[in-house]
């Protein structure tokens, strides 16, 4: 059981969809993330254990690896495709609450700020790690934000912001939600943002890299 | 009147415009309203903006249609307006440029990627189409496809103004300091990315955006290492922000760059501006310097 479940850790790290892509050209004709998600199913594992012990393993690597600088953008999509298609096979599992999400993370574009790349990135990432994200897209203010936490029961806010202009918006949206939630974590993230920053808005974190938020969530939620 | 490669090729450097964005939210684009839906509603705040870098000294400005694709637009239910929009954006910054300045209209990458199967190389070219066809009959000279990373959408943007209009084409990256040297958020070089523009078929290559005017030094270098005649435009952001005093502001002002734009013109850079953070200001202060490199030539 275990090597059919390392093997698809692999798949996903490589971006390996299924047996007919061919991609990656060293692994062509091998089943695929979605074939050996598939096979775990049928074999007995439990759906919680392909989560953890397939795919969480393979994108950490991915992640990792992006965090480091060693591999860019493009590998990470295709790891990414890779999860979500097998990821698919899951869902019913996550209806049927037999598996459950880490948890829900909600996060925006910051008002005022067009920019959604980098947003995507961590929310691919965070998906990739196990979470569920409320993507409420981008120019998004503080009002939409709170009523998003109290709808999902969310304890968890990412913002993201790419111009010195939202980034001083930011501050704003994270006195409301501090005010008017309770016990939310807020994250904030963003080319020009930095520690400091995080600091003086009074948010609660700040990451540079995708990876860097999904380790501190798993441990901060974990306890 | 020449083409704007063509007068890089003479010997002469050009003066680009700033920033638009923040620009715009400054004259009171409210959150949750479309930046582009402006050319419309308030061509008149739109003009000015055009206007004051005319007035700044900018042989070159550009357009209100940085998100004018597809994609951006059906966020707000605009899809049908794109037309209008983007020929109206081109309408307004040529009555402020008027016959004698240069109009290159805005073209933004669309956030989706190939890559991933989000969508088709068919739909990228054709978002780019329409637009590319809407600047053209508003007036433009050129196309700016800014603040790209990636290869293959650049491809289809490029192909797009190149196979449907008569404009010239720009194409500029967006580049980070990594470990490995100057990457896009793809892991492309400006050394790949000039390869492979030229090849496309862009006239002018260059960067803009990322961290400010003192790393496009390098980044024009390495632009030149793979070719000595494409002309560069390079339109970097203020620095990066800073924090003192509870204000936020960028750290490359005006002043600061006086002593930048000259070493990033000896690098080989042709057409230089801003991005993020710059102002009319910053304008003056590159026109003034172009200006003196222009005289000294003749």
């Amino acid at each position: 059981m275990n090597e059919i479940l390392q093997q698809l850790s692999l798949c996903i790290e490589k971006g390996r969809v299924n047996k007919d892509s061919n991609y990656p050209a060293d692994m062509k004709g091998m089943p695929g993330a979605v074939e050996l998600t598939q096979q775990a199913l049928s074999e007995g594992t439990l759906a919680q254990d392909i989560l953890n012990i397939g795919f969480l393993p393979g994108m950490k690597i991915v992640g990792d690896k992006f965090k480091d600088g060693k591999i860019f953008l493009p590998e990470v999509l295709i790891s990414a495709r890779a999860m979500s298609s097998a990821m698919e096979l899951l869902k019913p599992y996550f209806q049927s609450g037999e598996i459950n999400y880490k948890g829900k993370v909600i996060m925006g574009t910051v008002a005022g700020d067009l920019h959604d790349i980098g947003k995507n990135i961590v929310k691919m990432v965070l998906e990739g790690g196990g979470w569920q994200v409320v993507d409420l897209g981008i120019n998004v203010n503080a009002e939409k934000i709170i009523d998003a936490i109290n709808t999902n029961s969310a304890k968890v806010v990412g913002l993201s912001a790419l111009l010195t202009t939202t980034m001083q918006n930011m501050k704003e949206i994270v006195r409301k939600i501090k005010s008017e939630t309770k016990d939310v974590l807020v994250v904030i993230g963003g080319a020009p943002v930095t520690k400091a920053f995080a600091d003086s808005i009074n948010a609660d974190g700040y990451f540079h890299d995708p990876q860097g938020m999904l380790d501190y969530l798993n441990k901060k939620m974990s306890k | 009147m020449y083409k704007i490669s063509e007068l890089v090729n003479t010997g002469k450097l050009l003066t680009s415009d700033g920033a638009w964005g923040t620009y715009l939210f400054k004259k009171g684009l409210a959150s949750g309203s479309c930046p582009e839906e402006w050319n419309l509603s308030h061509s008149d705040e739109v003009y000015e903006i055009a206007k004051s870098y005319i007035e700044a000294g900018s042989d070159i400005i550009s357009t209100n249609s940085f998100g004018s694709n597809l994609f951006k637009l059906s966020q707000y239910n605009l899809q049908e307006k794109l037309s209008e929009i983007c020929q109206t954006s081109a309408e307004i910054s040529r009555k402020a440029a008027g016959e004698e300045k240069y109009v290159m209209a805005s073209l933004g990458p669309t956030g989706k990627f190939l890559i991933m199967g989000d969508v088709t190389s068919e739909e990228l070219y054709n978002s780019f189409k329409q637009q590319a066809i809407a600047f053209e009959k508003g007036g433009a000279n050129a196309v700016c496809i800014e603040t790209f990373y990636a290869l293959d959408e650049a491809e289809q943007a490029i192909s797009a103004v190149k196979e449907n209009t008569s404009l010239e084409v720009i194409c500029t990256f967006t580049f980070d300091k990594s470990e490995y040297g100057f990457k896009t958020l793809m892991g492309i070089s400006p050394q790949q990315m000039t390869e492979s523009l030229i090849l496309c078929g862009a006239d002018i290559v260059g960067a803009n955006c990322g961290s400010g005017f003192e790393d496009m030094i390098e980044i024009v270098k390495k632009i030149r290492e793979v070719s000595a005649r494409i002309p560069i435009i390079i339109q970097a952001n203020a620095g990066m922000p800073v924090i003192e005093n509870e204000q936020l502001f960028y750290s490359e002002t005006p002043d600061k760059i006086k002593e930048i734009v000259p070493r990033l013109i000896d690098a080989g850079a042709n057409i230089i501006g801003g991005c993020c953070g710059t102002t009319p200001e910053h304008i003056k202060v590159i026109a003034e310097i172009v200006g003196k490199f222009n005289q000294g030539k003749k």
